[in-house]
C-alpha cells in the first residue's frame, strides 16, 4: 500500500469519526441548549433520560476525532489546535460542565435549577467552539516552517460567528427532532413547535455559510462553480432542497422518525459540502493530507487494528442504542 | 505588561498539565479497581444469589456512575492538551505514541463508553447474564485503557524501537512490539493496576468501616469491609514487591531519577545509606537535616548492602530533575504503602481474634486510612513524571523543546479557567460522593419512589424493584 492510500483512508476514516460525533453528541448538545425552553419538571426529565444511556459512547467520537488526528496527521493536529487555542480550552470546559451538570442535577434537587442553567451555557459553548473551530479552519490558518503562525485570537471573524451560531442552531434542530421520536404528550408538542422554528433557522444558516464560503478565496469559488464539475456540486443545494422539503412535510404531517432522519440528512449534506470545499487540505491551502501524514509505518499499525475494531464498535453502538429504543418516560425505563 | 511579559509559557504549561493530568487521574485510579469490585459483586450475586451481593452492587453501582463520568470528561481535556499545549511534542512524538493513544480510544474508551449504559440502566431491558456481560466489557475497557496509556507513559521514560528523522521525528523502528513493550512498561503497568485495586480496596474499607462503627450489624457494611480487608492484606505485600521491582528497573534505565529520589547527591562507593528524613540541596549537593539508615540503600536497590552506587553529582547537572519534589513524593508513597501494609496486617490479626466487625480501633484507622491509596497513587505518579523532567522524552526530548508556540498570558489564562472549573465542578462531584458514601448500604437498596434518581438519570424505583433484581433477599 503505498502512502497516498493510507492518507487519504484515514482521512475518510476521521471524516466518518468527525460525521458520527457531529450527529450523535449534537442532539445532546442541541438538548442542552433547547433546554430552558423545555419546561421544568417532566419535560426536562424525559429529554435527559433519553441521553443518559448513551451520551458517554457519543463524546467518545470527538476523542476519536482529536486522538486520530493526532496519531496519523499529528503535523495537521499541532497546528489546528495552537490556532484554535482558546476554541478548544471553551469547548473543554463546555463538556466539563455539560458532562457533570448531566450527572448531578439527579442528586441535588435543591440545586436542580443551578445545574439546568449549567446544562445549558456548558452545552451552549461547547458547540459555539465547534463551529467557531469549523469557521476557522475553513477560512484558513497561518502556516510558517509547519507551525502554527498567528497570534491566539486569528480565528475570530464574521465568517467563523457565523458558522459559531450555524452549528449551534443546527445542533438544536437535531435536539429538538430527537426529542420528537423520543418522547410523548407535552413534551413531543413542545418539541415540535421548537423544531419547526429551528428548521427555518437552520436552513438559512446553511444558505448564509454555503453563502460565504466560496468568497473566502478562489480555491472554493473555482471548486463549486467551475464547469463541468458544478453539475455535480449543484446537487448538494438541490438535495438540500429536497430534505428541507420533506423535513417540514413530515413535521407538519405529525411523523416521528423522519424529521430527525432529515435534520441527520441536512447534517450529511453540510457536510459533505465542507468535504467538496476543503478536499485534500486538511488546514486550507497550506496543509494537505499528504503533508501532514505520520509515517507509513504508524498509519498502517492503527488502520489495522480499526479495519476491525470500529466496525465491532459500530456493532455493540448500534446494540446499545437498540436496547433503549422506543420512548422515554419520566422515571427512567421500565 | 512586564507581569505578563515574564509569564513562561514552558512553566505554565507544565503547570497546567500536572494539574488537569493529577485531577483526572483520581477518576481512573477509582474507576478501575471499582469496576473490577462490581465484576465481582455481580458475578458473586449471580454465583450465590445472596441479596447482599446485589445490594452492594447497586450501592457502588452510584458511585461509580458519578466517577466514571467526571473521570470521562477530565479525560477529553487531555487529549486534546497534547495539541494545544505540547504541539512540538505531538508533531515528534506522535507518530510513535499516537497510534498507541488511537488503540486505546478504539479498543478502551469505545468499550466502556458503549457498555456503560447498559450496565447503568440497562438490567431490567437485557436480563440479568448480558447485563453482566456488560459490567465486564466495562471493567475490561478500563484495564485495556489502563495497558495502553501506561504503554504510551513508559515510552517517554524508556522510549524503544524508534528512529528519529530528518525533521526530527520520532519514528516506528523495527517491532511496534518493542514500542509497545518498552523496557519500563510491564513493572509501570503491574505497579498502576495495583495501585488502583488498593485505592478501590481502601476506599471501600474505609466507607464500610464508617458504617460498622456506627451499626456493627449492617450486613453490607461488614461484606464490603472484609472484601476491603482481604484486598488489603494480601495486594498491599504484593505491590510492596512490584514497587521494588519496578526500583530495580528505573534503576537500570532512569539512573538519576532514582538517585533524586534517595537523595544520593555523592557516590557511596561502600554501599549507599537510605535517608528517612531530610532536605535536599541542590547548590551543596546534599541532603540536609538527614535521617538514614546505613547500607539500607544499597540493599534496597542493589539487594546487596555494600553494592556501591554512583551519585547525582556523577550525572550532568542539567538532567537532574527537581530533587526534593521527587525525593518527597517518593517517602510519601513507601510510608503509606507501609501504612497499608500494617492495616492488612492488622485487619487479618483482627479476624483470627473473631474482632474484625468490633475492633473500633482497628475500623477507626480504617477509615482515616480510607484516602490513602489516592494520596499514595498521586505521589507515586509526581515520582516517576517530575523524576522524568527535564525531559518528555527521556533523554531525547526536553521539556523546554516541546511546547505550543502560544503566549504565555493565553496559556496562564486557561490555567485560570481550569482551576476555578475544576475546583467547581469536581469538588461538586466530591461531595455528592461523599454524600452518597455516607450513605449506609441496607437492603432492598432502592430510591425514593416518584423521582428519578440515578446519577446520570435513569435508575428509577420502578427498575430497581423489578422482579429480576429481587434474588433472593434472605435476612442475613
Amino acid at each position: 500500500m503505498s502512502n497516498i492510500d493510507l492518507g487519504t483512508a484515514w482521512a475518510a476514516i476521521l471524516c466518518f469519526a468527525v460525521f458520527a460525533y457531529v450527529v450523535m453528541d449534537g442532539f445532546d448538545l442541541g438538548i442542552g441548549i433547547l433546554f430552558p425552553g423545555l419546561s421544568p419538571g417532566t419535560e426536562r426529565d424525559q429529554a435527559i433520560n433519553s441521553i443518559a444511556p448513551v451520551w458517554d459512547g457519543n463524546e467518545t467520537w470527538l476523542v476519536l476525532g482529536g486522538g486520530g488526528l493526532f496519531a496519523v496527521f499529528p503535523l495537521a493536529y499541532s497546528i489546528i489546535l495552537p490556532a484554535t487555542y482558546p476554541l478548544i480550552i471553551a469547548m473543554l470546559l463546555g463538556l466539563i460542565f455539560r458532562g457533570v451538570a448531566f450527572e448531578f442535577r439527579w442528586r441535588d434537587p435543591r440545586h436542580r435549577p443551578l445545574w439546568d442553567l449549567v446544562f445549558t451555557l456548558g452545552s451552549t459553548v461547547a458547540a459555539v467552539s465547534q463551529g467557531i473551530t469549523l469557521g476557522a479552519i475553513l477560512q484558513g490558518i497561518d502556516v510558517a516552517n509547519n507551525a502554527y503562525a498567528g497570534g491566539w485570537l486569528d480565528w475570530l471573524s464574521p465568517f467563523s460567528l457565523l458558522t459559531g451560531i450555524a452549528v449551534a442552531v443546527g445542533y438544536s434542530l437535531l435536539g429538538a427532532t430527537w426529542l420528537i421520536m423520543k418522547t410523548e404528550g407535552s413534551g413531543q408538542r413542545h418539541a415540535r413547535r421548537m423544531a419547526l422554528r429551528l428548521g427555518f433557522g437552520t436552513v438559512i444558516a446553511l444558505a448564509l455559510v454555503s453563502a460565504a464560503t466560496p468568497f473566502l478565496n478562489n480555491v472554493y469559488w473555482r471548486r463549486w462553480f467551475d464547469m463541468p464539475q458544478v453539475l455535480l456540486t449543484a446537487q448538494v443545494p438541490l438535495l438540500v432542497t429536497i430534505c428541507t422539503l420533506v423535513f417540514f412535510w413530515s413535521l407538519k404531517r405529525g411523523g416521528e422518525k423522519l424529521p430527525f432522519l432529515m435534520a441527520l440528512a441536512l447534517f450529511l449534506l453540510g457536510f459533505i459540502g465542507l468535504g467538496i470545499s476543503m478536499y485534500p487540505y486538511l488546514v486550507p491551502r497550506s496543509i494537505t493530507i499528504w503533508d501532514a501524514a505520520a509515517p507509513h509505518d504508524s498509519q498502517l499499525f492503527l488502520l489495522v487494528g480499526s479495519v476491525f475494531i470500529i466496525p465491532l464498535i459500530l456493532a455493540y453502538t448500534a446494540w446499545s442504542y437498540w436496547v433503549f429504543r422506543g420512548k422515554v418516560g419520566t422515571e427512567g425505563y421500565h | 505588561m512586564t507581569l505578563l511579559d515574564q509569564l513562561d509559557p514552558v512553566l505554565l504549561a507544565r503547570a497546567q498539565f500536572a494539574f488537569t493530568v493529577s485531577f483526572h487521574f483520581i477518576f481512573p485510579a477509582f474507576s478501575i479497581g471499582l469496576a473490577s469490585y462490581l465484576m465481582v459483586l455481580e458475578a458473586l450475586w449471580l454465583k450465590t444469589g445472596r441479596g447482599v451481593y446485589a445490594n452492594l452492587y447497586r450501592y457502588w453501582l452510584k458511585i461509580f456512575a458519578v466517577v466514571f463520568g467526571m473521570g470521562v470528561v477530565s479525560g477529553v481535556v487531555l487529549s486534546y492538551q497534547f495539541g494545544t499545549n505540547w504541539s512540538v511534542f505531538s508533531t515528534k512524538a506522535g507518530p510513535v505514541i499516537g497510534p498507541l493513544m488511537g488503540y486505546e480510544v478504539i479498543t478502551a474508551f469505545f468499550l466502556e463508553a458503549g457498555f456503560l449504559g447498559v450496565m447503568l440502566f440497562g438490567i431490567s431491558k437485557v436480563g440479568r447474564r448480558l447485563h453482566f456481560f456488560a459490567t465486564c466489557m466495562v471493567a475490561l475497557g478500563t484495564f485495556i485503557s489502563a495497558f495502553w496509556i501506561l504503554s504510551v507513559n513508559s515510552w517517554m521514560q524508556t522510549p524503544a524501537g524508534y528512529a528519529i528523522n530528518d525533521s526530527g521525528q520520532f519514528i516506528p523502528a523495527g517491532s511496534w512490539w518493542d514500542i509497545i513493550f518498552n523496557p519500563s512498561f510491564p513493572f509501570r503497568l503491574v505497579h498502576t493496576v495495583t495501585a488502583a485495586y488498593l485505592t478501590t480496596a481502601f476506599a471501600v474499607g474505609g466507607v464500610g468501616a464508617w458504617h460498622l462503627l456506627k451499626d456493627s450489624n449492617n450486613i453490607g457494611a461488614r461484606k464490603m469491609f472484609s472484601m476491603a480487608m482481604w484486598m488489603a492484606a494480601i495486594v498491599t505485600p504484593i505491590q510492596i514487591v512490584a514497587g521494588d521491582a519496578h526500583g530495580l528497573n528505573t534503576l537500570e534505565h532512569q539512573p538519576i531519577k532514582v538517585l533524586a529520589m534517595e537523595g544520593d547527591y555523592q557516590p557511596s562507593p561502600n554501599g549507599a545509606h537510605l535517608a528517612l528524613f531530610g532536605i535536599p540541596d541542590d547548590d551543596e549537593a546534599r541532603v540536609r537535616y538527614e535521617v538514614a539508615i546505613p547500607h539500607l540503600g544499597s540493599l534496597v536497590l542493589k539487594h546487596d548492602p555494600y553494592a556501591p552506587l554512583p551519585g547525582l553529582v556523577d550525572f550532568p547537572r542539567d538532567q537532574w530533575p527537581p530533587v526534593k519534589i521527587v525525593f518527597w513524593s517518593f517517602r510519601i508513597m513507601v510510608a503509606l504503602g507501609l501504612a497499608m501494609l500494617g492495616l492488612g496486617l492488622w485487619s487479618l490479626i483482627a479476624r483470627r481474634r473473631r474482632r474484625l466487625f468490633d475492633s473500633r480501633w482497628l475500623h477507626r484507622a480504617a477509615v482515616v486510612m480510607g484516602p490513602s491509596g489516592f494520596v499514595a497513587v498521586l505521589a507515586g505518579w509526581v515520582t516517576t513524571e517530575v523524576g522524568r523532567q527535564p525531559f518528555t522524552v527521556y533523554g531525547l526530548l526536553r521539556t523546554v523543546e516541546s511546547n505550543s508556540p502560544i503566549d504565555g498570558p493565553a496559556v496562564a489564562a486557561s490555567l485560570i479557567a481550569f482551576v476555578i472549573v475544576y475546583f467547581f465542578a469536581f469538588g461538586a462531584g466530591v461531595y455528592y460522593l461523599f454524600h452518597l458514601m455516607a450513605v449506609p448500604p441496607h437492603r432492598g437498596e432502592t430510591e425514593p419512589d416518584n423521582v428519578p434518581t440515578r446519577a446520570a438519570g435513569i435508575m428509577p424505583g420502578q427498575t430497581l424493584n423489578a422482579p429480576s433484581l429481587r434474588g433472593g433477599e434472605p435476612h442475613e
